[in-house]
């Protein structure tokens, strides 16, 4: 919690990571509809993997800074040394993370609806519900593979490397269950399977990463 | 002695692939719907076993790394990976060489077939990994890491065809609740399983080796830098 709340006002000061992945996000929204000029229906049939893709790449640049903020001025070492166990500086920064990238997420929302003339605000509550879970996942495993590779060269480029092929089964759930949401049809129970998919991948992740986090950051 | 071992094993090995490809071009006959193409799932379905298998003692060299320190341990996920990876692309292509013929398209993006290529791609990139990071025990540490992580969608690759309706075709084995095979065919498939499958056994303990003498010199090599 006390990492949490460090990050987040870290965060709220500089600003640098939400900016830059919000307008990122945001030319990358563009981009799509650029790339293929969607006609209404179209855009039902592909809105899950255009707003996944976008958040997935917006939250690898989260996910960078994350542990990499703490470089400078031996910051992590001083983290790790001090009495909270690791676990809750992993858990703190999940927390932080996931916070900053839904607040991306909920600002991409309206604006995705905007350029693309979606009426997504009908089933806002089970999208919402898709959004945290899958964010949740997302943030769990990026955190982990961020603190392993933090002290690598090639940082940047190995954290997407070795987070998207592990975050495929998650990703796959979330883009099929939004897909429907975000165009404001209901879930149908064909759909469940996902959502149980969903929420396992959630599960097992948060486990391992808190089992073994501990060997990633002490050793 | 060791070496002596793996030579004989490896001679009744190969003895065993050639008997079981005469069985399976020539004894047995035709598939009724299939024709000739189905020969191919005599290969394809050992591999993907044994390609988990080999997943599956990346996991354990992972998780003994952890808990012993030990980088024997290391070495053994590693070579164990590489299998996996081996014994994975001759799955994907067997597979894709079947769909041409069966479905008229080499690739389809179903449960199965998806989830295998990705389970594939992580664990490669568990070696390119393993590549960017010099110091042994940091690496043998993450990556260690990163194998238990890429593990369960190996699982989710292995159970797809029962969570999904998928292009890829339902259990057809008899122990999974399938039943689509003749009893000598299925056979035939276990014959070929078990040669497969200590066929990766014998290459994981060869790369073991040489992972382990690869160590060994790169610590002599460190100890003639420091003279």
């Amino acid at each position: 919690m006390v990492i949490a709340g460090k990050d987040l006002r870290a965060e709220l000061r500089g600003k640098e990571t939400i900016n830059a992945s919000l307008s990122f996000s945001l030319v990358i929204l563009l981009l799509f509809s650029f790339a293929f000029d969607p006609t209404a229906e179209e855009t039902r049939a592909i809105c899950g993997g255009l707003l996944w893709l976008v958040f997935a790449f917006a939250g690898a640049l989260v996910l960078n800074r994350s542990f990499a903020r703490e470089l400078p001025n031996d910051c992590l070492d001083a983290l790790i040394a001090s009495p909270l166990p690791p676990s809750a500086l992993f858990m703190g920064k999940v927390m932080a993370n996931m916070l900053i990238l839904m607040t991306v997420e909920i600002i991409c929302l309206p604006i995705f609806g905007l350029f693309y003339n979606v009426n997504w605000t009908q089933q806002f509550g089970m999208l919402f519900l898709v959004l945290v879970l899958t964010t949740w996942g997302l943030t769990v495993v990026g955190t982990m593979f961020s603190a392993l590779t933090v002290n690598m060269r090639l940082r940047e480029l190995m954290l997407p490397t070795l987070v998207y092929p592990i975050m495929i089964p998650g990703l796959l759930a979330a883009i099929q269950l939004t897909t429907l949401l975000a165009v404001g049809e209901p879930l149908t129970p064909d759909y469940y399977p996902w959502l149980k998919l969903l929420a396992g991948f959630d599960l097992i992740y948060t486990l391992l990463g808190l089992a073994l986090v501990d060997t990633v950051l002490v050793g | 002695m060791r070496e002596k071992i793996t030579y004989v094993l490896a001679a009744i090995v190969g003895a065993l692939l050639v008997s079981n490809l005469y069985t399976i071009l020539l004894g047995l006959p035709d598939e009724a719907n299939q024709g000739a193409i189905y020969r191919i799932f005599f290969f394809h379905f050992p591999s993907a076993i044994t390609s988990g298998l080999c997943a599956f003692l990346s996991l354990v060299g992972s998780l003994m790394y952890l808990y012993r320190r030990n980088l024997w341990w290391d070495a053994f996920a590693v070579s164990a990976t590489e299998l996996t990876l081996t014994f994975g692309a001759i799955v994907l292509m067997t597979g894709m060489i079947w769909a041409r013929i069966i479905w008229g398209i080499w690739w389809a993006w179903d449960a199965r077939l998806t989830s295998t290529l990705v389970s594939w791609l992580a664990y490669a990139s568990y070696l390119i990994f393993r590549r960017a990071i010099e110091e042994p025990t940091a690496r043998a540490r993450f990556s260690a890491v990163i194998s238990i992580f890429t593990f369960p969608g190996v699982i989710i690759s292995w159970k797809s065809i029962e969570w999904w309706r998928t292009q890829h075709p339902g259990p057809v084995i008899s122990i999974r609740g399938g039943g689509g095979m003749a009893p000598g065919m299925e056979a035939a498939a276990y014959w070929n399983l078990l040669p497969l499958a200590v066929l990766a056994l014998i290459l994981i303990s060869i790369r073991l080796r040489q992972e382990n003498a690869q160590r060994l010199l790169d610590g002599f090599r460190r100890q003639a830098h420091e003279i």
